[in-house]
């Protein structure tokens, strides 16, 4: 019995409350991690509409040409609509083929027009509705986390994000560089002695604890055998320790990659999008690799952005804010090599206020239906994450 | 150590002060002694934090004087010793303009040298040498922080810039990028709103920054116009549509930044319109001539007048004044500040046509500002959070190498400029004590409290520290800051073993932390 089987049977049973608590997560080795792509990436040059002549039309120096296997500098076929960005080639196109990654296309914010970076990643990472009044204290992240039994999450961020703040005290760790402790054990326990009372004591007790946990498990890797290959840098770096952290003892985690807000010289096949996409491919790539092939199966990954661009490229080589991006799921028990979600033709006539993506599956409902599936959630924690919102089975997992 | 943090009593904590400034620094007069910790905390909240000399100065001249003092610097003097440092940088003496005309030269034979080999290494000379004005640049920056006895501009400048982010790695925005601070901000700082966002705007730094370099009609660029109102002015959900972005959009067309000797060629009707100012450029043949409507104004096409006017719209609205108000006072009084006095700020500030120093009058003589001084209530982000633990330790002693901070703060994620979205560093207490920051945190406590950390080592090739030691239990911490400090805190460094211990411990504390 895998673990959708498990959860399907799982789920159909009565529900077995603890403590007045769904009893959720039954398979502890479930991961998720939510990877946000920070500054609204240029889904229509990595997922490319192939199909559409109006993407060729208007983009004439951004277009990604059709797929051709004589030619490197061209989409990877997905399916007769859609293709890949070639700095895919070798991370992520692999897994297409394995039906581990599905690409929903037409994903976003519904309700949030401001076109503005931090507003929208706010709103995404806050997960509530827009015309209420917002509480900055209640990450979606958080919530879910709450509502789940046995979970260990981690933001592997530099600062504990939007996404993970609330009631759940979640740790925070920066990944890129983990070098030895130089505050020792006493001290330690003297400073945590200071903040025995006050709002920072939790911060400072998981802290250390996180601190010493994730030193062990880096200095692990290191001595580990090197498997001869470059060694790697930047996210790819960050990416295999977070694969090592949540094979090892995270199962809900949080990082974040910025560098996507292209207004000028995005570049098409080769340049500086393609360059930053293909560190982002090794680093996912390298994610999977690390946390191996048992765990994979039960590990889904997201990756998301706050919005698209616009559709037509301005007149700088670039792309100015958008509205629809496409969303990215992927992991080994997943139901991918597929285009999931609704979806419409990519012509000027649909195009969203004649200018970007629409946005035809919301964010909220698309991770209330994702969540559901990976964790066998009841729809009143659902209600709690998300609240007043339907989730949508895009049957994922 | 110890034995101090049981001896309470003021007669005895004045006799071991005596003794250990003829012990150890021979420098700090003993006057702080009588300062209310009230005013003490008002001085820690608007400078880049209280050492026993800037308490000195504070008994010496009274509050109310020290404020108009900050909010109205006349001599803004250097220490000799900082000013030597300074003058001593290369770039301090060339003119920023003739700077960057060199590394555009510089650049483009780089990118001609026809073998690979030698193209890459002229490329990475010219990125080493853009990299050093940033160095230079920040090291002004934490020399003034440290030492300028006009602390509270300096605290406006950092929050300026913050506020008009640009990020160093963009383009060759590194070459001008401490001109832009040294110039379009710092000389603002506490004068008029509408002069510092049109300096920002005038700057190559920032049109590069955000795109409108690349805006031009046919061409357009949104990204300028559109922060600009979301972050410099009226704020996001603040009334102005997507329309409004696109005709701010076409009327920032042709405003750029052009580094050639010639000028560009022009027809000669438009001759006349063509703006230049350094590496500023308004280029008529490349603006959007049509009549644009911008927040229910008409604005007629006719070049370079047009911004002014979007300007003087952008800085008027009620918006902008609620906006900037809102920002300060978030900086400088609490996460949340009080509504009320978020109103009465944004009053003032329309009330003097958005005089900077007026509004900041407001906050520092509200009620609500010395109510949150008393409850320590504001967190400190990484850069006042380790400024004021190195003008803690070393007061007037003045540093030789700033690399040593520079590291500390770009591990902290708050490195000088180094963020990389317009948006700025947060200043939410929430985006810096996250478990994994405070870990930070201690380390670099440890790092300041445990000896000259590098600071004291000239950043030249064979040199060697010079003998320094963090004195963070001086006079000040006896007079006053011990009685801030709560039993457990106490308690906690009654068990240090050293002096670089206790120093960590200190440094590590909740109440250093606010």
């Amino acid at each position: 019995m895998n673990r959708r089987d498990l959860i399907k049977a799982f789920a159909a049973s009565a529900s077995l409350t603890v403590a007045g608590r769904v009893w959720a997560a039954p398979a502890t080795d479930a991961r998720l991690l939510v990877v946000f792509l920070r500054g609204a990436y240029d889904a229509a040059n990595v997922i490319v509409p192939v199909g559409s002549e109006f993407y060729y039309a208007t983009r004439p120096t951004l277009a990604i040409a059709r797929p051709d296997a004589g030619n490197p500098n061209a989409a990877l076929a997905l399916d007769a609509g859609w293709g890949l960005h070639p700095a895919l080639r070798d991370s992520i196109y692999p897994l297409w083929a394995k039906r581990e990654i599905a690409f929903v296309p037409f994903a976003g914010c519904t309700d949030d027009l401001s076109r503005s970076h931090f507003e929208t990643q706010d709103t995404i990472e806050l997960g509530q509705t827009v015309g209420g009044s917002r509480d900055y204290r209640s990450g979606f992240m958080s919530r879910l986390a709450s509502e789940l039994t046995r979970v260990k999450p981690i933001s592997f961020t530099d600062q504990l994000p939007l996404i993970f703040r609330g009631h759940a005290q979640v740790p925070n760790t920066s990944i890129a560089s983990v070098s030895k402790p130089g505050v020792d054990d006493r001290q330690a326990q003297l400073i945590k002695q200071m903040y025995t009372q006050g709002s920072l004591a939790n911060s400072v007790a998981e802290g250390f604890r996180v601190r010493d946990d994730v030193y062990k498990s880096v200095s692990e890797e290191m001595t580990a055998a090197n498997r001869g290959a470059v060694s790697p840098r930047g996210f790819e770096l960050s990416a295999r320790r977070i694969g090592h952290l949540m094979r090892e003892q995270f199962n809900l985690g949080f990082v974040d990659v910025g560098g996507w807000d292209t207004h000028v010289n995005q570049g098409a096949a080769t340049g500086y999008l393609a360059s930053r996409l293909g560190e982002l491919g090794r680093g996912l790539a390298g994610f999977a690799e690390e946390i191996g092939p048992a765990m994979w199966r039960d590990t889904v990954v997201v990756v998301i952005s706050e919005f698209g661009r616009t559709f037509r490229e301005n007149g700088n080589h670039g792309t100015d804010h958008g509205h629809g991006s496409v969303y990215w799921v992927m992991g080994g028990g997943i139901n991918g090599g597929r285009m999931a979600g609704e979806q419409v033709k990519v012509a000027e006539a649909t195009l969203f206020q004649n200018r970007d993506y629409p946005v035809l599956t919301d964010y909220r409902a698309f991770f209330a239906g994702l969540i559901q599936r990976v964790y066998g959630l009841q729809q009143p924690s659902l209600e709690r994450i998300f609240t007043g919102i339907k989730p949508k089975d895009l049957n994922l997992v | 150590m110890s034995i101090t943090a049981s001896l309470g009593s003021r007669s005895v904590a004045k006799f071991l002060i005596g003794t250990i400034i003829g012990l150890v620094a021979c420098r700090q007069p003993a006057q702080a002694a009588e300062l209310a910790a009230q005013d003490v905390a008002l001085l820690d909240r608007l400078s880049w934090g209280v050492n026993a000399s800037s308490a000195a100065h504070l008994r010496e001249v009274g509050v109310e004087r020290w404020l108009q003092e900050q909010l109205h610097p006349a001599n803004a003097a250097l220490p000799p010793a900082v000013h030597a440092q300074i003058e001593a940088m290369p770039d301090v003496h060339r003119f920023p303009f003739d700077i960057a005309v060199a590394f555009d030269l510089q650049a483009k034979s780089a990118n001609q040298v026809a073998d690979p080999e030698q193209r890459r290494a002229a490329q990475t000379v010219f990125q080493q040498g853009m990299n050093d004005r940033v160095k230079q640049a920040a090291a002004r920056t934490i020399l003034r922080a440290l030492y300028a006895p006009d602390q509270l501009r300096e605290r406006m400048t950092w929050f300026w810039y913050n506020h008009f982010n640009v990020f160093q790695y963009k383009a060759t925005i590194r070459v001008l990028l401490g001109d832009y601070e040294d110039h379009a901000i710092r000389d603002h700082a506490l004068g008029k709103f509408h002069d510092l966002l049109a300096a920002t705007l005038h700057h190559p730094v920032m049109l590069r920054y955000l795109d409108n370099a690349d805006n031009a009609a046919g061409h357009r660029n949104e990204n300028y116009a559109r922060e600009i109102m979301e972050l410099h002015t009226m704020g996001v959900g603040s009334g102005y549509t997507q329309a409004d972005v696109e005709a701010l959009a076409r009327i920032l067309t042709g405003v750029g930044v052009d580094f050639a000797s010639e000028d560009p060629k022009l027809k000669p009707e438009l001759q006349s319109q063509l703006v230049r100012e350094g590496g500023f450029e308004f280029n008529p043949a490349r603006h959007d001539y049509g009549d644009k409507t911008f927040l229910g104004h008409q604005i007629k096409g006719r070049g370079l007048a047009e911004v002014d006017e979007a300007l003087d719209i952008l800085c008027r609205h009620p918006a902008t004044a609620t906006h900037i108000a809102r920002q300060l006072a978030t900086y400088f009084v609490s996460d949340n500040p009080p509504d009320a006095l978020v109103q009465r700020m944004a009053q003032t500030f329309e009330k003097t046509d958005g005089d900077i120093a007026a509004v900041m009058s407001t906050l520092v003589h509200a009620p609500e500002f010395s109510a949150t001084l008393k409850d320590g209530a504001k967190f400190k982000d990484p850069v006042l959070y380790v400024i004021s633990a190195v003008r803690l330790a070393y007061d007037t002693k003045v540093i030789l190498n700033t690399m040593p901070i520079q590291g500390w703060l770009n591990r902290l994620s708050e490195g000088l400029f180094n963020h990389e979205t317009p948006d700025g560093y947060s200043m939410l207490s929430t985006a810096w004590n996250g478990p994994g920051q405070m870990m930070l945190r201690f380390e670099i406590a440890r790092a300041i409290g445990s000896g000259s950390a590098g600071l004291f080592k000239p950043n030249e090739p064979n040199t060697v520290d010079q003998p320094a030691f963090p004195q963070v239990m001086n006079a000040l911490y006896f007079s006053t800051i011990r009685q801030t400090l709560s039993p457990t805190t106490l308690a906690a460094l009654d068990q240090a073993v050293s002096p670089q211990d206790w120093n960590t411990l200190f440094l590590s504390s909740p109440e250093f932390m606010h």
